[in-house]
């Protein structure tokens, strides 16, 4: 066991480093790189000054240094366009972020595990199949989409919650609109109850054949009991691991919602920096949300062995 | 990564599901006979290979035998609503929707198709010899893998679309560079359960060379799981492509695609202009369906142990 929790803890160190690499590859490698946000017509005076300034004319591996030693102290760097460090930026607007995933996932976990769990007792019955197509449609939506026709049906139509997300400046504030979160969260948690369902009832499927669950019944178990003692806890198994796997996807999914309700984290200021070559401010998102993932994966890794032995001797 | 803990259980399959062949002497043309099967005998694969042929047929034949103009713009006619001489209506710069859509499509279609299969074949190359070789090597392979798979791959293709002009053949690179990954870690899985048969063993002894054991041996036994893997990349791409268009970091215009169509949704939500919200988002959501679909029946007939959706 502690082997393999070393083992799984250096390979997340090797990843993050990884992460690190590819981050600084995509700036400072590609055509345009850094320099791409002093615009087009810019004097080649001002690109030397720019140059020098932020150390570009340094060997890159100098430069890969100077990054990596100033992220272990947590020095992000400094966004060019809100003239701000990157993680006074981060430190306002990812808890928002944060609550917006957060709900999102709670929510999907109430509704996916049920929904899941009844199509595996309903297998190839008409509610398993309607609940299947619906999911189909849930993963091939595109977020941006559902959450136009969210706005455009509850908002627009129906004025029963706000079109735009909350507007507050901290998690308090926007805690203080909870209608406002509505619709955000319900977009974000469509597209992960999508995903969970199907995972659920995989799962649940794949228990209701093994021996435990025909030894229970051969007892005299209640299906009751069945389902929620022996079923249930066994079938959460699988979604302690996807919990942490999907979290990349529902970052994805999080900066498109923030950009449609025009939801003040961390995704919509993603956006705005893609479309403003702000670089600090990407590979400091990057970077931060690359380690949640990462130490996201170990923990239900580390989950996964405690609540399941046979994955340690795997 | 989204790959479960076991794939289709027997109890799971449907009836029609065909055994897969041993493959022992890479039988890939077994694989293609499935694939046939599959098609003739699952209702929802039908379906799905029947709204991609629509699609197709609408996106290349459409524009020849309704043609529209989609370069200039016509700003005497703005925010049409759907009428005789204009079936869907027009948009904000008063492009036909129904012709703009049928040539969204192609840059969709074009897009999401040749990333997921160029993804394929570097995810194959790379999960073979990293499968295959064992070692350091498929540790040094798995980790870059994994580091990329750590990054959200929106906030990644928004990076790179930041930095290069977004033009189709651009866009096929950078959204294969995201979805490759998968496969990647599923074809390495196959291959380390590959290596150790009998008949690979075999070979080794027999002197083959490592590069005729991956091509021979090792991607003719991973077929299976490739081609599912690429059918549901198609559908990623295609929403990858579309989200990326929709914030604006797409193909610039007059290039159309169904995401870019729907840059704007918002202001056309509140005017009630319902023709630019629905049909270009309806066309996402059958076409990616039907790839799933697709993905999903090929998965069920070729037994691929993999859980994905």
């Amino acid at each position: 066991m502690i082997a393999y929790i070393i083992r799984r803890i250096a390979q997340s160190i090797i990843v993050v480093f990884g992460v690190t690499v590819i981050v600084f590859v995509i700036v400072h490698l590609l055509p345009g790189g850094p320099r791409a946000l002093l615009g087009p017509r810019v004097s080649p005076a001002v690109v030397h000054a720019f140059i020098v300034a932020n150390g570009y004319n340094h060997p890159l591996y100098i430069q890969y240094g100077d990054y990596v030693g100033h992220l272990v102290q947590g020095n992000l760097g400094y966004s060019y366009t809100y003239n701000e460090p990157v993680l006074t930026l981060l430190e306002r607007n990812l808890p928002k972020s944060a609550l917006l995933v957060g709900l999102a996932y709670a929510f999907a976990l109430l509704i996916a595990i049920p929904v899941g769990m009844l199509q595996a007792l309903r297998r190839n019955k008409p509610i398993d199949y309607v609940l299947t197509g619906g999911s189909f449609v849930g993963y091939s939506m595109p977020v941006f989409w559902l959450g136009l026709l969210l706005i455009e049906i509850f908002a627009v139509q129906l004025h029963l919650f706000p079109p735009e997300g909350p507007q507050g400046a901290t998690v308090g504030a926007v805690l203080t609109q909870p209608t406002a979160l509505v619709l955000p969260v319900a977009t974000l948690a469509i597209l992960t109850v999508a995903l969970f369902s199907r995972y659920m009832r995989s799962a649940a499927i794949e228990n209701l054949v093994q021996d435990y669950v025909r030894t229970a019944r051969g007892k005299g178990a209640s299906q009751l009991r069945i389902v929620f003692r022996h079923l249930l806890r066994n079938s959460l198994i699988p979604i302690i691991t996807l919990l942490g796997l999907s979290l990349p996807v529902t970052i994805s999914g999080a900066v498109v919602t923030e950009s449609v309700f025009n939801y003040p984290g961390m995704g919509l200021l993603f956006w705005t920096s893609a479309t403003t070559h702000d670089f600090p401010v990407m590979l400091g998102f990057t970077v931060v949300v690359a380690i949640a993932t990462v130490l996201g994966s170990l923990i239900a890794d580390v989950l996964y062995a405690v609540a399941d032995p046979r994955v340690r001797y795997s | 990564m989204l790959v479960g803990t076991s794939g289709a259980p027997g109890g799971e399959l449907p009836p029609e599901a065909l055994p897969l062949e041993g493959g022992e002497s890479g039988g890939a043309g077994g694989v293609w006979r499935l694939i046939l099967g599959v098609f003739v005998q699952n209702r929802l694969a039908v379906l799905g290979l029947g709204l991609v042929v629509f699609m197709v047929l609408f996106s290349f034949v459409g524009p020849h035998l309704y043609v529209t103009n989609q370069i200039q713009t016509n700003l005497g006619q703005v925010t049409q609503r759907p009428s005789g001489a204009h079936p869907l209506g027009t948009d904000q710069l008063g492009y036909d929707v129904l012709g703009r859509l049928m040539v969204g499509g192609q840059s969709s279609l074009e897009v999401g198709l040749a990333a997921a299969l160029l993804a394929s074949v570097v995810g194959t190359a790379w999960g073979a010899i990293s499968g295959y070789s064992g070692k350091w090597v498929d540790a040094v392979m798995m980790r870059i893998v994994d580091s990329f798979l750590a990054i959200p791959p929106l906030l990644l293709i928004l990076m790179l679309a930041s930095v290069v002009t977004p033009t189709v053949p651009v866009l096929i690179l950078v959204i294969a560079l995201i979805s490759w990954l998968a496969t990647a870690r599923l074809v390495r899985g196959d291959s380390l359960s590959v290596r150790t048969r009998d008949y690979v063993q075999a070979a080794i002894a027999g002197g083959a060379r490592n590069i005729r054991i991956v091509f021979r041996h090792v991607i003719p036994n991973v077929i299976g799981t490739i081609v599912v893997l690429t059918t549901f990349s198609v559908a990623d791409s295609i929403l990858l492509l579309a989200a990326l268009s929709y914030l604006g970091l797409g193909p610039a215009p007059p290039a159309a695609n169904w995401g870019s169509m729907l840059t704007n949704g918002l202001n056309y939500v509140y005017v009630g202009d319902w023709w630019l919200i629905y049909p270009a988002g309806i066309c996402i959501v059958l076409t990616v369906v039907a790839f799933n679909f697709i993905g999903d029946a090929l998965r069920d007939a070729l037994e691929v142990r993999l859980q994905r959706r």
